[in-house]
C-alpha cells in the first residue's frame, strides 16, 4: 500500500465533523464497509494491516478479512460479532468523520440506540441477497426515532447477485414501502447506494461493475451530507444554554475578578450576542448579556456547539443545572418548564423497569428525581405498532410518562435534540439505565 | 480583554464549526462536566504532547479562574530529563498545583516487586496510579487517550467508570448518549475521563500548530544513539544500555509518544518542526503505536489485559 496522498492544508473548505452510524444485521458485512471506508480513504497504516493479516491467516481465512479491524474486544474475535459501539475515524481533508460501529445483533439494540445519539446519519447496510429483513426495519426505524435525519442505504454484496440493478430496484421500492408505513421519510432524507464491501465498488471508488448506477459513491454521499446546526438549522433553532460551571475566581491576586462571575456551558441550539435579552430559569429572571468570552478574548456573538462563558448584566444568582435562554427575540421560542413529561424510552438495563421505583433523571446539566407515572404503551420497533405494557426490559422501547420532582427545561426531542432528551440513573447501582426522548 | 476580536475562523462556514474549532469545544465541554459533577478530579499531565493538549484546553475551559483539579504524574522514574524538567515548567508557568507519585514509591512500599531490575516498569504504573487514587480520594481521573490509539480504546467511553480495584470491564461499560455523561460514583470508585477521545493523532498536532504549544524537545528531529530491533529503534541510554551484539547507529530520531524509556521507540524523521511532523503524520504508513511502542507488540490483546488490570 502506497503513502497515502494528503490534500494541501488551507486548501479546501473545513467542512467540520460529520458524525455517522453504521448498522445492519449480522453478516450484512457492516465491519467489512467500515474496513473499506478505512482502507480506501487511506486512514489504515501498514502496521495495522499487517496484523490484520495475520489475524486472518490465523483464522485460515485466505483473503484478508477487513472486519477484523473493526471488531476490538477479545470476546468478539472469538465470536466473530460486533458487541459494543466502537468509533472510528477518517478524514478526507474536507471533512473529518466519527463513525459509530453499532452491533447488529439483536440482544445489544441499546448500543445501537447509544451510538445513534451523537449522530448526523445513518448507513443501514441490506444484504443485496437477503433485501429488507427485519432487523433492517430495527435499525431504520431506532435510528428514526433517535433523530437522525439522514439514511443512507447502502446494498451490499452487489457482487454476489451479479450486479444486478434489479435486485437493487426490488430492494428500494420494498424499504420506501415500509418507510411510508411507519412514517420515516417525509422530513428525513433517504438515499439508495448499491456497494460491494468486499471488493469496494461505490464505496470510495466506483469501480466497473455497477455502471448502471449514475449516482453518488457512498462517500460521495457523505462528503455532501449537511450536518445538524448548520446556518439554516441556527436561524431556525431556539437559544439553549444550560449552565455547566460557575466561574467566580476572586483571586487574591486580581482585585479586577472580584466580582467576575461567569457562566460556561455550551450553546446548544440557535445563536447568542452581546446585549440580547436573556432569561434565567427557574426563576425567570431577566437581564442582558454583558459579554461573552471565550480563552480571555471577547466574542460578538456565539453559536450551537461552541463552549463560552456568558457573563450578565446583573447581578443574580445562578447555578449549575439552570438554563439562560432568549427574551422576546422573533422565532426564539422558551422552552417548557415541566413538572411531568412523556418520552420515548429506550430501556438500557438487564435489570427491568421498576415503576414502583424513584429513579435519577439527567437532562442537561440538570438530575431531578423522577417517579414513573405511567407506560403507556411499548413499541413494537419493527413496525413502531403500540403494544401493551407494564414492565420494559433491556431494550425495549416505550413512551412512560414520568413525574419530576423539580422542574427541567425541556422541548420536544423532535425540535431540539439537547434538550429533549435525558438518561435515566439507577442510584443503587449509579448506571445508567435508560434513555429518553421527549414527545 | 476588552478589545472585540474577530470570532474563530470557522464561523464563517455555513456548516458549523470547523474540524478543531468542534473538536475544542467537545473537550472543554467535557471538562467542565468533570468539573460540575466531580468532588475531586485530577489531571493528569506527563508532560507529553496529548496531555499538553489537554492543559491548553482546561485554560480555555476555566480561566480566568484556577482549574478547579490538581495536576498528576505518576512518575516511573525511567522518563527522559527534558520531559520531566518540561513538565516542572510548565505546571509553575501555568500556576497550577503538580502532585508527583514515583512507582519507586510503591516499590519502597512493596506494593510493586519487578521480576528483575530490568523489567520494564510501565505496566506496574497502574499500582502507582490507584494508590494516588486511594491517596488524595480522586474520584475522577482526566487523561489524554485517544481512540484512534489501539483496538480497544475504540471502545471505550469518554467517561470510564473504574471499579473499587480500578478495573475497567469492557463488556459491563455504562452507556454513553448525547452529551449526558454520568460520573456518578461510589466511595472508592472513580472515573477516568478522556476528553479528547474523538481527536486522531494528527488533530493533535493540527491543533499543537494553530495554537503554538511549545513541546519537549525530543518530539523533534535530533541526533541519538540508536539499535535496530525489528521495525522499530530502541533509543541506547544509560538505562537500556546496547547489548553486546548490538551494533549502534546514530540516526537522527524524534519521539511520536514519550513514555517510559524502557518501552518508547523513537523513529527515523527529519521533521524539526511541528509543520514538519504534521506533513509526516499525514503520510506516515505506521500507526503511532505501533511504531512505538515496544509493550503493546506482545499480543493481539495486550492493551485490553493491561486496561483491565486498571491501566489508562
Amino acid at each position: 500500500m502506497g503513502a497515502p496522498e494528503f490534500p494541501p492544508r488551507k486548501a479546501i473548505e473545513d467542512r467540520g465533523v460529520l458524525r455517522f452510524l453504521t448498522c445492519g444485521s449480522v453478516d450484512d458485512g457492516k465491519s467489512t464497509l467500515i474496513g473499506r471506508l478505512l482502507y480506501d480513504a487511506k486512514a489504515i497504516l501498514a502496521d495495522t494491516l499487517r496484523a490484520v493479516e495475520h489475524s486472518s491467516r490465523k483464522r485460515g481465512l485466505t483473503a484478508t478479512d477487513l472486519s477484523l479491524l473493526t471488531d476490538g474486544l477479545v470476546a468478539e474475535r472469538e465470536q466473530g460479532i460486533t458487541i459494543d459501539v466502537a468509533y472510528r475515524y477518517f478524514s478526507t481533508g474536507k471533512r473529518k468523520y466519527v463513525i459509530a460501529d453499532a452491533p447488529g445483533h439483536e440482544q445489544y439494540t441499546r448500543n445501537m440506540v447509544t451510538a445513534a445519539s451523537t449522530a448526523d446519519l445513518a448507513v443501514i447496510l441490506v444484504d443485496a441477497r437477503k433485501g429488507v429483513l427485519t432487523q433492517s426495519r430495527r435499525h431504520s426505524a431506532i435510528a428514526s426515532l433517535v433523530g437522525i435525519r439522514h439514511l443512507v442505504v447502502a446494498v451490499n454484496k452487489m457482487d454476489l447477485v451479479g450486479y444486478d440493478q434489479a435486485v437493487f430496484e426490488r430492494i428500494r421500492a420494498d424499504y420506501l414501502e415500509f418507510a411510508r408505513g411507519i412514517g420515516i421519510g417525509s422530513s428525513d432524507e433517504i438515499r439508495f447506494v448499491p456497494i460491494s464491501a468486499l471488493d469496494g465498488d461505490m464505496v470510495v471508488e466506483r469501480g466497473e461493475r455497477l455502471d448502471w448506477y449514475r449516482g453518488p459513491t457512498l462517500l460521495d454521499i457523505l462528503e455532501g451530507a449537511s450536518v445538524a446546526h448548520d446556518v439554516d438549522d441556527r436561524r431556525r433553532e431556539s437559544f439553549r444554554f444550560p449552565v455547566q460551571y460557575v466561574c467566580r475566581p476572586q483571586r487574591a491576586d486580581d482585585p479586577a475578578l472580584h466580582d467576575y462571575r461567569g457562566y460556561m456551558g455550551r450553546v446548544e441550539s440557535g445563536e447568542i450576542a452581546v446585549g440580547d435579552a436573556v432569561t434565567v430559569l427557574p426563576g425567570g429572571r431577566e437581564t442582558k448579556v454583558k459579554d461573552i468570552q471565550f480563552d480571555g478574548r471577547s466574542l460578538r456573538r456565539a453559536v450551537a456547539e461552541q463552549s463560552i462563558t456568558l457573563l450578565l448584566a446583573d447581578e443574580i444568582d445562578v447555578s449549575r443545572g439552570d438554563m439562560i435562554v432568549k427574551r422576546g427575540a422573533a422565532g426564539d421560542r422558551p422552552p417548557a418548564v415541566a413538572n411531568a413529561i412523556r418520552a420515548k424510552l429506550c430501556w438500557l438495563s438487564a435489570t427491568p423497569l421498576d415503576p414502583q421505583r424513584r429513579y435519577l433523571i439527567r437532562h442537561t446539566t440538570r438530575e431531578v428525581r423522577a417517579r414513573v407515572a405511567s407506560i403507556d404503551y411499548r413499541l413494537d420497533i419493527a413496525t413502531l405498532r403500540h403494544l401493551d405494557a407494564t414492565m420494559l426490559a433491556m431494550n425495549d422501547i416505550a413512551q412512560v410518562s414520568f413525574r419530576l420532582a423539580q422542574p427541567i427545561f425541556a422541548d420536544v426531542y423532535a425540535i431540539n435534540r439537547a434538550t429533549g432528551a435525558f438518561i435515566v440513573i439507577d442510584e443503587t447501582t449509579n448506571n445508567t439505565v435508560g434513555a429518553g426522548m421527549i414527545v | 480583554m476588552t478589545a472585540r476580536l474577530p470570532e474563530p475562523q470557522a464561523l464563517a462556514s455555513r456548516h458549523g464549526l470547523g474540524h478543531l474549532d468542534w473538536l475544542e469545544a467537545e473537550a472543554i465541554h467535557i471538562l467542565r462536566e468533570v468539573a460540575g459533577q466531580c468532588a475531586t478530579p485530577a489531571l493528569l499531565f506527563s508532560g507529553g504532547k496529548d496531555s499538553i493538549v489537554l492543559l491548553r484546553l482546561a485554560e480555555k475551559a476555566f480561566r480566568p479562574a484556577r482549574f478547579p483539579f490538581p495536576l498528576l504524574h505518576i512518575d516511573t522514574g525511567h522518563n527522559y530529563p527534558e520531559v520531566i524538567a518540561f513538565r516542572d515548567r510548565r505546571a509553575a508557568e501555568l500556576g497550577e498545583r503538580l502532585i508527583v507519585r514515583t512507582l519507586e514509591q510503591s516499590m519502597a512500599r512493596g506494593s510493586v516487586v519487578l521480576k528483575s531490575p530490568g523489567e520494564s516498569r510501565n505496566k506496574h504504573q497502574s499500582v502507582t496510579l490507584l494508590e494516588a487514587i486511594e491517596e488524595f480520594g480522586f474520584d475522577a481521573c482526566i487523561g489524554g487517550a485517544r481512540r484512534d490509539e489501539e483496538k480497544a480504546r475504540a471502545k471505550e467511553r469518554v467517561f470510564s467508570f473504574r471499579d473499587g480495584f480500578g478495573q475497567w470491564d469492557p463488556k459491563n461499560q455504562r452507556p454513553e448518549l448525547w452529551n449526558l455523561y454520568n460520573a456518578r460514583v461510589h466511595p472508592g470508585e472513580n472515573i477516568r475521563v478522556f476528553p479528547i477521545s474523538n481527536w486522531t493523532e494528527l488533530d493533535v498536532w493540527q491543533y499543537i500548530e494553530r495554537e503554538g504549544l511549545e513541546l519537549p524537545s525530543i518530539y523533534f528531529a535530533h541526533a541519538r544513539p540508536v539499535v535496530r530491533k525489528g521495525d522499530l529503534l530502541r533509543p541506547v541510554t544509560p538505562l537500556t544500555p546496547a547489548g553486546s551484539g548490538d551494533a549502534v547507529e546514530t540516526l537522527t530520531v524524534r519521539f511520536r509518544t514519550v513514555g517510559d524509556i524502557t518501552c518508547t521507540a523513537p523513529v527515523s524523521s527529519l521533521a524539526d518542526s511541528v509543520a514538519g511532523i504534521i506533513e509526516e503524520t499525514a503520510t506516515t504508513t505506521l500507526t503511532e503505536r505501533g511504531a512505538t511502542r515496544l509493550d503493546d507488540q506482545t499480543s493481539e490483546a495486550s492493551m485490553e489485559q493491561r486496561k483491565k488490570e486498571g491501566y489508562f
